[in-house]
């Protein structure tokens, strides 16, 4: 007796995309970030994080090959712009592994309040609250430069957005 | 191009043309990290141009993509306020032209969020959190130059005069903004100039600065009346596409 087909495409896919790291941030999926919207019949639907992020084209192209690879060629991708990407929609996954990356997450549930990053960051290697902002545009669009003053290492903190 | 495809192209001229501004200061700012500002600024502005550009080009229907219209206009074509076409100076000049320009963005987005166009209003929606960033950036560094030393002061006063001239005309409206309003599409400018100037005079007050001296003010971006200075900045944003037209990659 089967039971093989219990699966759907949309689970498939959603699975393989889970897969698919960032190209800035390898740690993270496409999936946990936020940018994958929505999985339907024929079609991913995905959103860019920042206006100008590089990584947009990377990531539409990473999903393609990822797609194609596994039988899913004729699925087609669409971008869309609103509502906006928020840092909210990062998982609590993605946010576990951005920690462990050495990336310390954006406040859950702040994306809108906070915007400034005004309150402190927690420390990703030491967990120290005791931390400062060095500038607040660092390596890529969405991260901005901290230090720890208790173990002094610098990090990198995901921005509000 | 009609008003509407106007409107676009003129919201993304703005952008681009200050993205590439500030990605002269790319490699050359005073300190790291005021290069990764900068440099992030240029390419939230470059990242909205590239949706305004593409909209622009969309509603114009004669199948020119952002790429065309960023590459492949001459000066006169371009609609830029005259403000982002300045040239750097020194770094008090450049910060002196991004406070102006930056709260007048934030306030232009936040209005621009109830467009009746689906796209401006998407765009404006998502950039509008990068431009409070960029305000932010450019109001702590007037404080911090304004008062600062002797020197940083001096500057920041000299960069505010030269760059105060140009800001009229982001607050001046014509019959494509008119056509916009009708349309439901464009927000009326000069409304936003009162919370504008709100924001400059807390700024300048911080700073322990008061506003430059009036002067006349100098406009005619929006028509393709530019300064000298945006025809040296096209000749360097476009030589690729000048010395081999049409190239892909």
């Amino acid at each position: 007796m089967s039971v093989v087909s219990a699966i759907s495409d949309t689970d498939r896919i959603r699975a393989i995309l889970a897969r698919g790291p960032d190209p800035e941030i390898p740690a993270v999926s496409v999936v946990d970030l936020g940018i994958v919207r929505e999985i339907a019949a024929g079609t991913v639907t995905i959103t860019p994080t920042y206006t100008g992020c590089p990584a947009t084209i990377a990531i539409e192209q990473s999903i393609r090959e990822a797609l194609d690879a596994n039988g899913f060629a004729n699925v087609a991708i669409e971008t869309t712009l609103s509502p906006p990407w928020s840092t909210d929609w990062i998982s609590d996954k993605g946010r576990e592994d951005l920690r462990a990356y050495g990336i310390a997450p954006p406040p859950k549930g702040a994306a809108t309040a906070s915007l400034k990053n005004q309150t402190a960051a927690e420390c990703p290697q030491c967990g120290s609250s005791n931390t400062e902002e060095l500038s607040r545009f660092g390596s890529t669009p969405c991260k901005a430069l901290w230090r720890c003053k208790a173990c002094a290492e610098p990090f990198d903190r995901f921005k509000c957005h | 191009m009609d008003a509407i495809a106007t409107y676009a192209l003129r919201l993304g001229d703005d952008s681009l043309i200050l993205g590439q501004r500030l990605s002269e200061w790319c490699g050359h700012a005073p300190a790291l990290e005021v290069d990764l500002s900068l440099a992030n600024v240029a390419l939230d502005q470059v990242g909205q141009a590239t949706h305004f550009l593409t909209l622009a080009g969309e509603l114009e229907g004669k199948g020119r993509d952002g790429d065309a219209l960023a590459f492949r206009r001459d000066v006169m074509d371009f609609t830029n306020c005259l403000l982002v076409e300045q040239p750097n100076g020194d770094f008090a000049q450049t910060i002196a032209r991004q406070l102006l320009f930056s709260h007048y963005q934030e306030l232009l987005f936040t209005a621009l969020m109830g467009s009746k166009n689906a796209t401006i209003a998407a765009i404006a929606a998502k950039a509008v959190k990068e431009t409070s960033y960029h305000a932010t950036l450019a109001s702590d560094w007037v404080v911090r130059l304004g008062d600062g030393t002797d020197e940083s002061k001096a500057r920041m006063v000299a960069g505010l005069d030269w760059m105060w001239r140009f800001a009229d005309e982001l607050f001046v409206m014509d019959e494509v903004d008119a056509a916009a309003i009708k349309a439901g599409v464009g927000v009326d400018k000069a409304s936003l100039r009162a919370a504008w100037e709100t924001r400059i005079d807390a700024v300048l007050a911080d700073a322990t600065l008061t506003r430059p001296a009036p002067r006349r003010a100098t406009t005619g971006g929006r028509v393709g009346r530019h300064s000298e200075h945006l025809g040296h900045l096209l000749s360097d944003m476009q030589f690729l596409q000048r010395a081999y037209p049409g190239a892909t990659w």
